[in-house]
């Protein structure tokens, strides 16, 4: 939690220094992390945009999170989509995607196939309380209801979608309430409490693995931070309030407290591991900022499996104009092309 | 409620379609052409014809065996393959499990179990995105919209997402294993909902790929190449061709190429192209044409994949003819006509003796009691052969 929140606030401030295009922090729902803890390695995890969380406890290292902000030639996305858009094969993170909604029928359809498969494992599916406003959410949780998917649906209730505050976003009692109208089991949860996250993430687990059926958690919570880096919050809702929230029911300070009533923790170990944090946060920026931009290869690679004829046309055009008009298409800040790239062949 | 029941009646009108056809074919002026599917003779209608093209010539050398099918049971076969060839491969979507409101599933659930065919909630855009979920993870999923006009719910799931699945991802994930069928284009009554044709608006999504066949040997090898393409793959069925075409269809697992045109018959002064259903209008323009305009040679060409399309052949083609009329059903303004026309400009200017004809669908919605006046047919596609020639 406290290598999540040092990380975002120094991800955020090179935001506002023009180092990075864009950021979106976890502030108020690092407790969030609480999920994590409850799944196994091979669960698959289809997330909406403030989830990196998982990706903490799943041991994403530091320069996989600054590579992917930095859009540089490491990025495992290839420098294609916006910062925080995380995807990882190997720790079964599903690329994150910016339309809202769109991953909960998908993770209804991957949980069936790892039942088909046999598999001893669940799909986790995060989304806002916003988000579950689409249709994408009702086509969801229908499906995954009526197909026995197990999948664990996980709502982040923290009050606000952008400006609009949840009592324009819906008239019902909040999410939960919907899971007993499609016949998934429901809970909802204090979001600010790591140990109530992550039993009854537990519980949702074991219930959608062994019984294969879909499980629904509402996690209330509250927003801190800014929508994202585009975003002033002050503009529709109250400083004062937001003050109050993050002092007095902040999950960091929650689960520090039960540490040190345990002695496991203290002011000197706090210090020091954030010490830590920021200084691996800052290497791994100081490497990040040195690498180039991916190949302009990929502009092209990966639309489909294997160049197209008409994609390999475009190209061409494109490799005509850089050398045509250099002084308009500065290449030097781009890797060289690379012969190894998977798709690039053909 | 109402959608649904008013696509299960254009299901149980099928019947009475085809007596509506038969009606209208009486009805036709004596040109002397026998209009309609019936009389095509690019259909195959007897065994040894099945192989006559190089695509399958190789085949009938290791097994030979035919078997007599309608569109819609070639479907059926290439989906029974596609599940007994692949352990993980799933078919779905509304009322697939009793068969399908065309037929197109039906004993599927017989053969392999209703884990591996089954009905959805009623949810285009919930079936199109469970479908990239099953493909996210690895397996092939064979997903069915009951009518290519109720896929735009799915839009968002197949061009925001399955479309860009690879290349977001930078290639750590893929939808490969993911096709998307669906019965399209007009019916004789199908109205606004039951008759659309689609695919220019996903013509516009670079990381698809769409296809369409015109007969039932065209639907097996398309189909099983576009469920083993990795890539996602939309795959419109000519909903009129489902009982219409009947050809002797290879028994044997084989698979046609994508992104590949084939000419159905060579030509010197005017390149034709068009694909699914459209295609036997064509045919009966080239015969009508060249029984009225003597020496005159048309080359026809079936598009079969609209994305991505295959530009060399059709530019050779108009290379050698400076000629070109392209038809499709859907609406004329940014239909995949449009798209033709000026790849074609591009690449053969100086070849062109005449402007580019382009038939199509009116720019209206599908209509009811207009159809006839509505479709590129024949007699259309005769007058753009006849006004290029004419130039």
């Amino acid at each position: 939690m406290a290598q999540l929140n040092t990380m975002d606030g120094i991800l955020y401030e090179a935001q506002r220094q023009g180092r990075i295009s864009f950021y979106m922090t976890h502030y108020g729902e690092e407790a969030t992390i609480g999920t994590a803890a409850a799944l196994n390695a091979e669960d698959m995890i289809f997330g909406q945009y403030r989830e990196a969380f998982m990706l903490v406890y799943r041991g994403f290292t530091m320069d996989e999170f600054v590579n992917q902000c930095f859009s540089n030639e490491l990025d495992y996305g290839k420098g294609r989509q916006m910062p925080i858009h995380y995807g990882t094969k190997k720790l079964n993170f599903q690329t994150i995607s910016s339309p809202l909604g769109t991953q909960i029928p998908q993770a209804a359809g991957a949980a069936y196939a790892l039942k088909l498969a046999g598999k001893d494992a669940c799909s986790i599916c995060f989304f806002g309380e916003g988000a579950a406003s689409e249709g994408d959410f009702h086509a969801g949780l229908n499906m995954a209801a009526t197909l026995n998917s197990p999948t664990i649906f996980f709502c982040r209730n923290n009050g606000f979608a952008i400006s609009t505050p949840s009592s324009e976003q819906y008239k019902g009692d909040g999410i939960a309430s919907r899971g007993v109208g499609y016949g998934i089991d429901t809970i909802r949860v204090d979001g600010n409490d790591v140990w109530a996250v992550y039993n009854a993430t537990k519980a949702a687990r074991e219930i959608a693995v062994k019984e294969q059926r879909p499980i629904l958690i509402e996690s209330m919570t509250y927003r801190i931070g800014h929508h994202s880096t585009s975003d002033d919050s002050t503009k529709y809702r109250d400083r004062k309030e937001v003050e109050e929230r993050a002092q007095f029911d902040n999950p960091i300070t929650r689960l520090r407290r039960y540490l040190e009533q345990k002695q496991w923790w203290d002011q000197e170990k706090d210090d020091s591991w954030r010490k830590q944090i920021k200084q691996s946060v800052l290497q791994s920026f100081a490497n990040a900022e040195k690498k180039k931009k991916p190949s302009l290869d990929h502009l092209f690679t990966d639309v489909y499996d294997e160049l197209t004829p008409q994609l390999q046309r475009q190209k061409q055009e494109l490799d005509r104009l850089i050398k045509d008009y250099p002084e308009y298409y500065p290449t030097d800040e781009f890797a060289s092309s690379s012969s190894t790239s998977s798709s690039s062949s053909s | 409620m109402l959608r649904n029941s008013s696509r299960r009646l254009t299901a149980s009108l099928q019947h009475q379609q085809r007596r509506l056809y038969a009606a209208s074919a009486a009805a036709q002026p004596n040109d002397g052409i026998q209009q309609g599917v019936a009389y095509s003779k690019l259909l195959k209608r007897a065994p040894e014809e099945a192989f006559r093209t190089p695509e399958l010539a190789r085949m009938s050398a290791i097994n030979s065996e035919t078997k007599k099918m309608n569109l819609f049971q070639a479907v059926n076969d290439a989906m029974s393959i596609a599940m007994t060839t692949d352990d993980t491969a799933v078919v779905f979507g509304e009322d697939v499990s009793f068969g399908g409101v065309f037929r197109a599933t039906s004993g599927l659930v017989e053969k392999f179990g209703r884990d591996r065919v089954f009905n959805t909630p009623l949810t285009e855009q919930g079936i199109a995105g469970f479908a990239i979920g099953m493909a996210s993870v690895g397996h092939t999923a064979v997903a069915e919209i009951q009518f290519a006009d109720y896929i735009f719910p799915a839009f968002d799931q197949i061009v925001n997402e399955a479309a860009k699945f690879r290349y977001r991802s930078g290639n750590q994930f893929n939808v490969g294993g993911l096709t998307i069928r669906s019965p399209c284009s007009a019916v004789g009554h199908g109205g606004h909902y039951h008759s659309q044709s689609p695919e220019a608006f996903f013509a516009h999504c670079p990381g698809l790929k769409i296809v369409t066949p015109r007969s039932p040997i065209q639907a097996k090898g398309l189909l099983l190449a576009s469920i083993r393409d990795r890539n996602p793959v939309i795959f419109f069925e000519p909903k009129c061709l489902y009982r219409a075409a009947v050809e002797e269809v290879p028994v044997e697992d084989y698979e046609l190429p994508l992104g590949k045109a084939e000419i159905l018959k060579r030509g010197t002064d005017v390149t034709v192209v068009g694909y699914g259903s459209q295609i036997y209008a064509l045919e009966n323009a080239i015969q009508l044409a060249e029984k009225k305009m003597p020496g005159l040679s048309c080359e026809l060409i079936d598009l079969r994949t609209i994305l991505p399309w295959d530009v060399e052949t059709v530019v050779e083609s108009v290379n050698k003819t400076g000629r070109l009329v392209v038809a499709h059903e859907a609406p004329k303004s940014s239909g995949v006509g449009a798209e033709i026309a000026s790849t074609v400009m591009e690449n053969c200017f100086l070849r062109l003796e005449a402007p580019v004809e382009r038939v199509c669908g009116w720019d209206t919605p599908f209509p009811l009691v207009f159809e006839k006046f509505y479709m590129p047919s024949m007699i259309r596609c005769y007058d753009a052969i006849k006004n290029v020639v004419n130039y």
